[in-house]
Parts: C-alpha cells; sequence; structure tokens
C-alpha cells in the first residue's frame, strides 16, 4: 500500500471531496496563493481555481461567520483555522451560531460547516498558539470533534466530515503532518465515532487520541519488553460523537485504565471519560482510572520543558505503571 | 438625548439616497391600491401583535425578554416588501417585525413565545430567535452583532450558487461597534457581495444614546471599507423601500455591499423588563408617537391617497386585534413540548437516525 | 431513658477495641459492677464493667467487631424498653463471622505516647472499610470469598483481582484444614498453612511504635561485660536460704532492681523527651518486656527505686502472669520511665532492643556466658554478663550512657549493694 503523510491524506480527502461536491468550498487565511501556512492545501488552487478555495483576510469572527452563514444556504464550507487556537476570536461564530442554529430553529436549519486546523502544543510557539479546545467543542452539544492521530484516519475521518449535515470539528496536529501511513489507493470512508484499537493488549487499557495514541504506543512496547505489562491502546478518533463502547469492552477485558491526553486536566475530555468509565464500568476496574494530561499550566515556551509539560512516552510509561499496581 | 424628529437633515449627507419625494419613487409610484393597503396592514397586524404579546407576557404566559419593535413598524415592512425570490433576512434578537414582514403567520410565532411545541422553532428559541428558511429568514439572533458575519455567509451563497439575489442583515445602532461586524464590512466589500447591512437606528443601545456609545456617524463608516452607504426616514415606509430598492439592485445586479442607516424610534423599553426612565423622557417618547409614528405618518398618506377610509382602517385594526386574540387563543391552547423534545433537533444525524453515518453517542448524561 | 454503654478508652493510646465476647446477652439482668464483656484494646484484653443497674435491652457492636471510641456498644435500661443505636455515634463495624478474625486492621494512628489525652483520630477507624477494588469485590462475591480474609497488595492495602484470584487458590484455613495434618510427624509439607492473617490490634501497634521509635530517634547503643560470677552466687545463696518461704528470686530480678538504683545514680537516664523539653522523672517505673503468644507487653513495676528486690520479684512474677493471661489492665502497664528486655533466658548473648517511647532508654540484657576471662593477670573460667543500652540522643549523651552501665556494672559485681 503506498504511504503518505499526514499532511498528504488531508490534502487528498480535500481534494476528493471538492471534486465530487460543488458545494465545498476551502476557505482560509492563506490557504489558496500561498500553498497553506502548513502546506495542507498545496496545489488545490490550482487544481480547482480561486472559486473553490479561497484566501480570507486574518478575521477568524468574520470568516468562519461567513462560512456559517453559507452553510445554512446549503454550501459546504471546509474553513482552515491557521490554528485551532484562533477559535477564541471567533468563539461566538462556531459556539452560538453553529453550535445552536439547528436547536434554536427548531431543526429548520442545517449547518454543515467543517473547520479544520491544527491544535497542539510541542512546538515551542507559547500559550497562545498551544490550545487544545477539543473539550471546550466537545461541550457544545450540536457540533461534532474530531481528532485524527493517524494518515489513515484523517483522510476517511475528513471525507466523513465534509458530507456530514451538522458542523464538523476537526482538529489536526502540526506534530503528525509529516507522520507516513499507509493509506489505500481506493476511496474510503471511517465514520465519525468509531474508536480503533491500535494494539491489543491484556492489562491495561490506555484511552487516548490525537498525537498520544503515538506516545502511548510506544510507551506500550516498553512495557511489554520491560515490564511483562500488556497494554491495549484505543484511539478514540472521534470525540462527539463518542465510542465508549469500545472503551468499555476493552476496560472488561484488562480491568485498569490509563488516559492520555494532550488536555489541561480540569474538565478534559479525560474526565468525561472518566466519569463514563466509572459509571459504566465501575464493576470492571480493578483500580482508580489514572488520567496523564499536559502539566496544568499555559503551554511554556522553553523548548525542552514543553516537551516534559505535555504528555510523552516517558510520562506515558510511568503513568502506566502507576495504573496498574 | 433630545432626538429632533426630523430626518430631512442627514438625508444631505447620505450622497447615495434617493433625492426626490420617495412616493414618487418608482418603486412605490407603481404600487397597487391592495399592496399599499396590505404594506399598512402588516405594520398595524405587527402592532396588535406585539401588544397583545405584551399583555401575555405580564400575565406570565411569556418567559425571558420581549423585545419589541413596536415604533420600527416601517423598517422591517419596508424592506422586506422589496424581497426577490433570491434576497435574504437575518436580524437581531427584535425579530417579530422581520417574521411578520416576511410573512410568517402570527399562530406559531406568538406560540413560540409561549414557548409551545406549535411555536415558529418548536418553542426552542423563544422570541429572540424565530427562523423561516423557507421564507429565507435566517432568525432571529441573540448576541448583538453576531448575526452579521452569517449574513455576509449569505450573501456569499448566493453569489457561490450564482444567484441574482442579496442578503439583508439587519442590526441594531450599538452594533455597529462590535468587531465581528467590521470584519463583516471588510470581507463583504473584499469579495464585493451581495449584501445590505441595515443599521435600524433607534437612538438607543439598550440604554445607552448613540451619542454616549458610537463615535462619528454610523453608515459613514462604510467608506472606510471602501463601500457604498445610505441614510433614510424610517418613519416612512415609502422613504424605506425607495431608498433600500436603490441598494438592493446595486447588489443583486452588481454584486455591491453597502451599509444603510435607517432612523426609526422604538416606544418600548429594550425589553418590556427593563426601566425605560434612566435615559429618555416620557416626552421624547410622546413626540415620537405623536409625530413620527410610522403607522400613521403611512395611514395619512394612504387617506389622502384616497386609498384608505375611516371604515377601513377600522377593519384592518379590528381584523389585526382579533388575529393577535387568535394566535394568543391558539398559544394557549397548544402543548408544551415534552421533555423527550430537548434532545431533538440538536443533531441532524439524531433526528434522521436512517440516514445517520457516525457511530457512537451524541448525547451524554 | 436507657443508658448507652459506649466503648470505652481503656488505654492511653487506643482508638479503637475489639468486642471479644459478650459475658451478657440480651434481656440478662445487670446489676452495677457486673462485667459485660471483654474487650481487647490495642494493649490487652479487658473487661467492661456495668456502672448501671437492669436490663441488657439491646446489643450494638457483636462479638468480633471492631468499636470506634465512643461508639455504642449496648444499651442498659428497665426491662421492655425501647432503644436505638444513637445515630450521633459512629455505627459499629458489622460482625466477622465468629471463626474470622477481625479485618485486617488498620491500626488507628496512635497518639504521641507522651501525649496524656491523645485526640480521637478522624480517620476511619479499623474494620469499618475494607479498602477493595470494584471487580475484586465482584469477584470475591462471586466465589464466595470473604474480603475481610484477604489482604490488599494493591496501593494501600486495596484489595485487587489478583488477591483474589490468590485466595480462590489458596483456601484459607476453615475450608482446607484437613489437609494439613502433617504435624511434627510430616517430614515433608509446607512449613506451615500459608494463610493471610489480619494484623491484630496489639500487632499493629507494635509495629507502628517500633517504627516510630527506629526512625524518630537517634540511637546510641553502648554495650558493657560485666563478670556475673558475684551476681549468680548471691542468687544462689539467697534461693537456697529461702527456699522453704518460697522466694525464688531471678536473675532478672537484680537486673530490675538494679536497674532502678543505677538510675538513681545516674538520672539523667530517668528522662523523656517532649521536643521542647526534657522530662526528668522523679520515680523510676522501670517495665519489663513480656512475650506473649503474639507479642510483648510491658508491665510496670511502679517505684522500683523504692522496693526491695523481694517486692520487686513479687511483683514482676504476678505482672507477668497477668500479662500472659491478657488481664493486666492499663495501669499495671502504662507509665514506664525505663524499661529492660531480657532474652538471656533464651540463650541470645546481647542484642540491642528498641526504646519504647517515650523513655529515653532501654536496658537489653543478654544470657550468662562461662567463658575465660582474665582475672588477676591469670586465664580463668568465668562467667560474664553483656548488657546494652539503646539510648535516645537527644536526651542524653553517650558518656551519660556509660556513666549509666557503669553504675550497673558496680552494682551487679556487687550485688549484695541490692539488699541494702
Amino acid at each position: 500500500m503506498p504511504q503518505f503523510t499526514y499532511r498528504e491524506a488531508i490534502r487528498h480527502a480535500l481534494a476528493e471531496e471538492l471534486a465530487r461536491d460543488k458545494n465545498v468550498v476551502v476557505m482560509g487565511e492563506e490557504v489558496a496563493q500561498f500553498n497553506g501556512a502548513y502546506k495542507v492545501t498545496e496545489g488545490l488552487l490550482a487544481k480547482f481555481g480561486p472559486s473553490r478555495v479561497v484566501d480570507t483576510p486574518i478575521s477568524e469572527a468574520g470568516f468562519i461567520g461567513m462560512g456559517i452563514g453559507a452553510s445554512m444556504l446549503g454550501v459546504r464550507p471546509v474553513m482552515e483555522l491557521m490554528f485551532w487556537s484562533f477559535y477564541s476570536v471567533a468563539f461566538d461564530q462556531i459556539l452560538n451560531n453553529a453550535a445552536n442554529v439547528r436547536y434554536m430553529s427548531g431543526g429548520q436549519i442545517n449547518c454543515p460547516i467543517v473547520i479544520r486546523g491544527p491544535a497542539n502544543g510541542g512546538t515551542n510557539v507559547g500559550a497562545t498558539h498551544s490550545h487544545t479546545p477539543e473539550n471546550v467543542l466537545a461541550n457544545h452539544p450540536g457540533v461534532k470533534v474530531v481528532v485524527p492521530s493517524t494518515a489513515y484516519d484523517a483522510k476517511g475521518l475528513l471525507k466523513s466530515a465534509i458530507r456530514d449535515n451538522d458542523p464538523v470539528f476537526f482538529l489536526e496536529n502540526t506534530m503528525l503532518y509529516g507522520e507516513k501511513g499507509e493509506i489505500p489507493e481506493a476511496e474510503y470512508l471511517i465514520p465519525l465515532g468509531k474508536a480503533d484499537v491500535k494494539r491489543e493488549g491484556t492489562d491495561l487499557t490506555i484511552v487516548t487520541y490525537g498525537r498520544c495514541v503515538l506516545h502511548s504506543l510506544a510507551a506500550a512496547a516498553i512495557l511489554e519488553k520491560e515490564h511483562d505489562v500488556s497494554v491495549e491502546v484505543v484511539d478514540l478518533r472521534s470525540i462527539r460523537p463518542l465510542d465508549i463502547d469500545t472503551v468499555l469492552k476493552s476496560v472488561a477485558k484488562t480491568h485498569r485504565v490509563l488516559i492520555v491526553e494532550e488536555q489541561k486536566p480540569f474538565a478534559s475530555v479525560g474526565s468525561q471519560l472518566a466519569y463514563m468509565i466509572q459509571r459504566e464500568a465501575f464493576d470492571e476496574l480493578d483500580g482508580p482510572i489514572h488520567r496523564l494530561a499536559t502539566i496544568d499550566a499555559p503551554a511554556i515556551y522553553s523548548p525542552p520543558v514543553e516537551t516534559e509539560q505535555l504528555p510523552n512516552p516517558q510520562r506515558v510509561l510511568k503513568a502506566a505503571l502507576a495504573a496498574v499496581a | 438625548m433630545s432626538k429632533k424628529p426630523t430626518a430631512t437633515a442627514e438625508k444631505k449627507s447620505a450622497p447615495t439616497a434617493p433625492a426626490h419625494d420617495p412616493a414618487l419613487a418608482a418603486i412605490n409610484a407603481r404600487l397597487s391600491r391592495d399592496e399599499k393597503i396590505e404594506l399598512h396592514r402588516k405594520m398595524v397586524r405587527i402592532r396588535r401583535f406585539e401588544e397583545r404579546s405584551l399583555r401575555a407576557y405580564q400575565a406570565k404566559k411569556i418567559g425571558g425578554f420581549l423585545h419589541l419593535y413596536i415604533g420600527q413598524e416601517a423598517v422591517a415592512v419596508g424592506c422586506c416588501s422589496l424581497m426577490g425570490k433570491h434576497d435574504h433576512v437575518i436580524t437581531a434578537y427584535r425579530d417579530h417585525g422581520h417574521a411578520m414582514a416576511v410573512g410568517m403567520d402570527t399562530k406559531p410565532l406568538m406560540a413560540e413565545l409561549y414557548g409551545k411545541a406549535t411555536g415558529c422553532s418548536k418553542g426552542k428559541g423563544g422570541s429572540m430567535h424565530y427562523f423561516d428558511p423557507t421564507r429565507n429568514y435566517w432568525g432571529g439572533h441573540g448576541i448583538v452583532g453576531g448575526q452579521i458575519p452569517l449574513g455576509v455567509g449569505l450573501a456569499y451563497g448566493v453569489k457561490y450558487q450564482g444567484n441574482k439575489g442579496a442578503a439583508m442583515a439587519f442590526m441594531g445602532d450599538g452594533a455597529v461597534n462590535q468587531g465581528a461586524v467590521h470584519e463583516a464590512y471588510n470581507l463583504a466589500s473584499l469579495w464585493q457581495l451581495p449584501v445590505i447591512f441595515v443599521i435600524e437606528n433607534n437612538g438607543y443601545s439598550m440604554g445607552t444614546s448613540q451619542e454616549r456609545s458610537s463615535a462619528g456617524a454610523l453608515a459613514k463608516r462604510a467608506e472606510g471599507y471602501d463601500m457604498a452607504w445610505g441614510v433614510c426616514d424610517g418613519h416612512d415606509v415609502y422613504e424605506v423601500r425607495a431608498t433600500m430598492d436603490h441598494f438592493l439592485r446595486l447588489a443583486r445586479e452588481e454584486s455591491k455591499p453597502a451599509v444603510v442607516e435607517i432612523r426609526t424610534y422604538r416606544y418600548r423599553g429594550h425589553s418590556v423588563a427593563d426601566p425605560d426612565n434612566t435615559y429618555r423622557s416620557k416626552q421624547e417618547i410622546e413626540e415620537y408617537r405623536r409625530t413620527k409614528d410610522p403607522i400613521q405618518v403611512f395611514q395619512n398618506r394612504l387617506v389622502a391617497e384616497r386609498v384608505l377610509d375611516e371604515a377601513l382602517i377600522e377593519k384592518i385594526d379590528t381584523e389585526a386585534r382579533a388575529e393577535a386574540d387568535a394566535a394568543a387563543d391558539f398559544s394557549e391552547a397548544s402543548p408544551y413540548p415534552t421533555p423527550d423534545d430537548i434532545q431533538k433537533d440538536v443533531y441532524w444525524e439524531a433526528d434522521n437516525p436512517s440516514e445517520r453515518k457516525s457511530e457512537g453517542r451524541l448525547f451524554f448524561d | 431513658m436507657a443508658n448507652i454503654i459506649e466503648m470505652p478508652k481503656l488505654s492511653d493510646t487506643m482508638t479503637v477495641g475489639t468486642l471479644i465476647k459478650w459475658l451478657k446477652k440480651e434481656g440478662d439482668a445487670v446489676k452495677a459492677g457486673d462485667m459485660l464483656a471483654e474487650v481487647e484494646t490495642d494493649k490487652a484484653t479487658m473487661e467492661l464493667e456495668s456502672f448501671f443497674d437492669g436490663t441488657l435491652l439491646k446489643i450494638f457492636a457483636a462479638a468480633g467487631s471492631q468499636v470506634a471510641l465512643g461508639a455504642a456498644l449496648c444499651a442498659i435500661g428497665k426491662p421492655g424498653e425501647k432503644v436505638e443505636a444513637p445515630a450521633a455515634t459512629p455505627a459499629p463495624t458489622a460482625a466477622a463471622p465468629a471463626t474470622a478474625a477481625p479485618a485486617p486492621v488498620a491500626v488507628a494512628p496512635a497518639a504521641p505516647v507522651a501525649a496524656p489525652t491523645p485526640v480521637a483520630a478522624p480517620v476511619p477507624t479499623a474494620g469499618e472499610r475494607i479498602k477493595i477494588s470494584p471487580l475484586a469485590k465482584k469477584l470475591a462475591a462471586e466465589k464466595k470469598i470473604d474480603p475481610a480474609r484477604v489482604t490488599g497488595s494493591g496501593p494501600g492495602g486495596r484489595i485487587v483481582r489478583a488477591d483474589i484470584l490468590a485466595a480462590e487458590k489458596n483456601p484459607p484455613a476453615a475450608k482446607a484444614g484437613g489437609t494439613f495434618s502433617g504435624g511434627a510427624l510430616a517430614p515433608k509439607g509446607p512449613v506451615q498453612e500459608e494463610r493471610l492473617v489480619p494484623v491484630s490490634t496489639m500487632r499493629g501497634v507494635i509495629a507502628k511504635r517500633m517504627l516510630e521509635s527506629t526512625t524518630q530517634i537517634p540511637y546510641v547503643y553502648l554495650d558493657i561485660e560485666m563478670d556475673a560470677a558475684p551476681l549468680l552466687a548471691l542468687r544462689e545463696q539467697l534461693n537456697t536460704g529461702l527456699e522453704k518461704e518460697g522466694v525464688k528470686l531471678s536473675v532478672n530480678d537484680f537486673i530490675l532492681k538494679a536497674s532502678a538504683e543505677a538510675l538513681r545514680r545516674v538520672p539523667a537516664v530517668n528522662c523523656s523527651w517532649e521536643g521542647t523539653h526534657i522530662r526528668h522523672h522523679g520515680a523510676a517505673h522501670v517495665a519489663f518486656a513480656v512475650a506473649m503468644e503474639d507479642g510483648l507487653i510491658t508491665p510496670v513495676i511502679r517505684d522500683a527505686h523504692l522496693k526491695s528486690i523481694f517486692q520487686i520479684s513479687t511483683e514482676a512474677k504476678s505482672l507477668g502472669k497477668k500479662a500472659k493471661e491478657k488481664k493486666l489492665v492499663p495501669a499495671e502497664f502504662t507509665g514506664g520511665t525505663f524499661c529492660v528486655s531480657n532474652l538471656g533466658m533464651m540463650g541470645i548473648p546481647k542484642f540491642t532492643a528498641i526504646i519504647n517511647p517515650p523513655n529515653a532508654a532501654i536496658l537489653a540484657i543478654g544470657t550468662t556466658v562461662t567463658k575465660p576471662v582474665v582475672k588477676n593477670g591469670q586465664i580463668v573460667v568465668g562467667q560474664t554478663l553483656t548488657v546494652t543500652l539503646s539510648c535516645d540522643h537527644r536526651v542524653f549523651d553517650g558518656a551519660v550512657g556509660a556513666r549509666y552501665l557503669g553504675a550497673l556494672k558496680t552494682l551487679l559485681e556487687s550485688p549484695a549493694l541490692l539488699l541494702v
């Protein structure tokens, strides 16, 4: 199977959907002429022209709101946020308008918009550019939140997101853009809300998503080799809808849980998972649910220290050993 | 503040406003008798509807806020009377007038206020969130200025889909200082989108007068974005129509955006629950009522044009009151939504399970 | 109104007591002064005495249960009177099955011994709750394993799935008793039945106190070897002479007497560390360690500095017997200012003992050893005794300890001094 980067996978998904549906429009800062701040949209302008691939001014509230309005009329805008961190300046548009308009209209209006872009720390860009708002977004009924960890998942999920009739927020990761993975030549879709067991194991379930999947897999290899601990890694892929059943199934097998997330700990995605696991698998738990999150402070700049602030394989390893104690 | 009830002086500073008597403008001159009566009837119906809703509010039938449009009826009626197939409307929370102006029925509108399942948004939106996409009416939005980028999006959609139409994005005079509005101005002008930003300037953003909240002339800010702009008297439905027709044509034919400030006045508090005596005098309100009331102004005009007579006026008014009462009765008799309805209309997929593609849980407890 | 009898404070460090056995049953007539029940404290088994006349109306704490200090044990009142366990007091734990030991003891944190009235600990009292994971709890129920019999291997002693599975593989005594019948005659088989035994209240207290002692006290150890021949000679002489009187003095009696006398000569050893102060005790209350089946206890000879060797001997015998029967009352095993531990009778030549706070020292007595010694320049057969003083260096220094041992040596090598 051919190998592609995560970046290329997203680009291919965009290209395929642009070609499939003329209602699809790609918009964002630097997405067209500049070929994308992270080159995700490279070549799309040349292929699809300026009416389908549109550069916007630096004006997130304006252009995201515009995309939402256009989506109400049936356009399917795929809006790029150069960083998801910039969602804060478009918060009212994203979480008042996109999230609520269907409800407040009694189901008369849909908002089939996709907002995508990277949401991660680890690149030494400081606190303002390192937000991971999946928990904040998923807190709003009416929206869907997807955080792919691999090239394969990114492509299949983005294509599904673009075809979805609800607003979908697609959170990528600049640290993953260069990661390669196998992608079939034939077209495929991955449904939102379907977790993927990235590694099977018997002693501990690590529930995770996004780049932390890679950290967890690295730690799982060491745990197997050096500590005789067999780890199952469940990649949620989608935060909302949430495939809790796959998580519960794994917990019933291993009885121990570690949640790994690049999230500030307070009221994170992991907080929700921990609640659900204890509520629905209480009698399967052989120990408290553990969680490894970002160390609770704004993202530090200092490059070597930021690595320690975020989950990393060593921190996952340590947390996993505590979880199986 | 003592706002002089004369609007003609400002018109001089509006470079693109029509210069002659608006009644003579082609868009008005070609109105049939019935069309004129219909304009009048709409304004009366809106007023009687809102007066009835105020009674219901005071009888504790209605929760939350109730932002009444009374005094501003000529704006929505005038603007929306110009709508073609591909024209769209979006507004803020003072949205009852626009809803009726685009043709929504009073029964579901009143029922929405009552929080009933028969409401236009099934009791899920309330007073501030009326919608009717079948009539190109996109709400009904609660956050000041937040709807304006959506209005640009509607214009974008019209243009992208290759239709000749325009979006009218209404806002109050308080919204002009919101950042999202300026971002929307920029995008509209930059991309030459067919949108008209309609500032319904009733003089006060809640309890703060225009002088105390906004620097400079409101519509003139369009110049900074290289957009056309205009100002007109919102007490005169003819003038509203004449002015808006001009800009709508520019938008539909040339895909040009514009900012239009329509001078108007509200008689009631910001919301009916808000006190009205801290920022303006009773006399000021009475002066407007007496000299500038849009229904009275237009009625006088139509009487002079021999379109209306006493009997017809009386008949229209009686029917409007009866219609409002019927809407209240309908609302009273309607059922509330049930707790089972709370989680409906959240996700398209959840409401269309047979077509659902995603898996996993959409709702949490 | 009925009188509610609560778990009394029967020792200084007690926060919880185990109701061993009820001596009366519901409906029995009770007079003030009657013994109602036996209660095991962290130190000893004691009798619970009634202060009321009436009928034992209701028993709230079943035999085998552990009960927090102040929690209701029973009610005494007029016959037929209705009673309910007072809600305000901590409810007693559910009784463990009659044959089972109480749940694994979280030994209630012993209040500092120096504090005269320890504060009631707010922590969950022993046996109130077994720490067990939800899964292990479910498994235990399925496999009909009593979690109270299982010791947890998880963090904080939590019983986890593996513990239940292990317990299933190695069932406790009651189930497997018959299979371990070899006894002393069986040359093969396990050294003992593999089982988990809950830590008893006494074991728990010992563990805690000894750990505190070794982790909080800076120790100095001083040995001294002495000539035991004069002591053994005098003892033999006295025992022979007093045989008809039924007196039999032990070496330990002499040592107890000598250690008290030595405290008079070097009183700096008869002190206690109290943080900002050092308490100098006027009396030498000398405790001595008595081994019991499941631990040890240190009864106290009060005012040993004022008592004759015969008095000390008689008292030590009586206390030792009561200790083995777990009949000591708190006054008999609290308040010591110095302690003697003797493993001489078990052939140990020399050892170091752990100080029992708030004492500042403990004296460890070895056995008397027959060995060549140099006397007047000649190698002769001698009898020696080595004693080791464990000292709290916060209270006094090595030289003080050395002076104390010197005084002790003088007394024991000239034992007649102890008779005057």
